[in-house]
């Protein structure tokens, strides 16, 4: 399996079941392996704030959903994240790749960079940044926090870390 | 046609149907109106009444969903309408209650003043979209709509008028959550 699977199946091991997201280049095998495989049911979400309404409506349904977005995207799903998932405590797991983590990509990705942990913060919603060799026990983790807290829980991955 | 009563229409039509209904007037008038288990009223996150509606919908495809929207609310996440043309749920029934401004707010003029909704929803690949204008048309197309393959969109031209008078909801965010998984037998 290559590695793109076997984040899949760490997910699916955690009981997650509803797949979507905005599609963000460092995902791009993993957004692949999800279009091969359509019984997984990946939805691709127009912006970052729909992406956490559909999860919402998903989790009212009976599902456990995972969020797939680049930081950028985190900035633009803020309200969605207070002003929904938050106060009506929906607990999701939110994948997002975290362009501009050392400052060192493009201009597009700077401010928002240095900024990402400062969001989640902001919101009071818990995170982890995973390395490669810990990201099994972070997804268990990340499982347990958003169960315990009835929140949406962030996993903040560097580019190479998940695929 | 005032909103309140189109509201009411709407819901004295459903039975086990699930209903989003928008930030602002359309969920105080819709719990006012007939307070549901069925119903998830959006307190806040203008725009999202249609995603959630989506996401209930995809996961839950024996169940009929019908968003309560605003043209604000809609104008927002307008790139909703494209969604849910491709994937085609065919539970899904978006009701748009457009009074051209936004009300919630002291009715600044919106741009349905001059732009169709449905049109958009037609272009998207809606499967029946139907406007109306009045009362006995409102009672037919809800029936059909309520019996029809969707996804379906319904434009219901309200009048701009006046605030509305129904209370704030009463429930809190997470109960109001709790309630419709419960209604569904989620646990």
């Amino acid at each position: 399996m290559n590695r793109s699977g076997a984040f899949i199946e760490m997910l699916r091991e955690a009981g997650f079941d509803f797949f979507t997201g905005v599609p963000d280049s460092t995902f791009q095998p993993l957004l692949a392996e999800f279009s091969s495989r359509p019984e997984l049911g990946y939805v691709t979400a127009v912006s970052e704030n729909v992406a956490v309404g559909i999860a919402t409506g998903s989790y009212l349904g009976g599902r456990r959903p995972v969020v797939f977005m680049q930081n950028s995207g985190l900035a633009l799903a803020m309200n969605a994240l207070g002003s929904l998932a938050a106060i009506y405590r929906i607990p999701m797991l939110l994948v997002v790749g975290w362009r501009g983590h050392d400052g060192t990509d493009s201009p597009e990705h700077e401010v928002l960079g240095a900024a990402t942990p400062a969001l989640l913060d902001a919101l009071r919603l818990p995170f982890f940044v995973p390395e490669a060799e810990s990201l099994a026990s972070d997804v268990a983790r990340a499982s347990q926090t958003l169960d315990a807290q009835q929140l949406p829980c962030a996993l903040v991955c560097r580019p190479g870390v998940v695929c | 046609m005032q909103r309140a009563d189109a509201i009411a229409t709407v819901l004295s039509r459903l039975s086990d149907e699930l209903v989003v209904a928008a930030n602002g007037w359309i969920s105080r008038e819709a719990c006012a109106a007939s307070d549901r288990a069925e119903n998830f009223y959006m307190l806040g996150s203008m725009g999202l009444a249609s995603p959630i509606a989506l996401g209930l919908a995809l996961a839950r495809p024996e169940r009929r969903v019908v968003v309560f929207d605003g043209d604000g609310n809609l104008l927002m996440t307008l790139g909703t309408l494209a969604m849910i043309g491709d994937l085609r749920p065919p539970n899904f029934l978006h009701i748009v209650f457009d009074n051209e401004v936004y009300g919630s707010t002291g009715a600044q003029r919106s741009a349905t003043a001059t732009v169709a909704l449905d049109a958009l929803a037609l272009a998207a690949g809606y499967v029946d979209v139907r406007r109306v204008h009045n009362d006995s048309d409102l009672d037919i197309a809800i029936d059909a709509l309520l019996a029809a393959t969707g996804p379906s969109f319904l434009l219901v031209k309200v009048d701009a008028a006046a605030n509305g008078t129904a209370p704030r909801v009463p429930h809190e965010p997470p109960a109001l959550a709790a309630r419709v998984c419960a209604a569904l037998g989620v646990a």
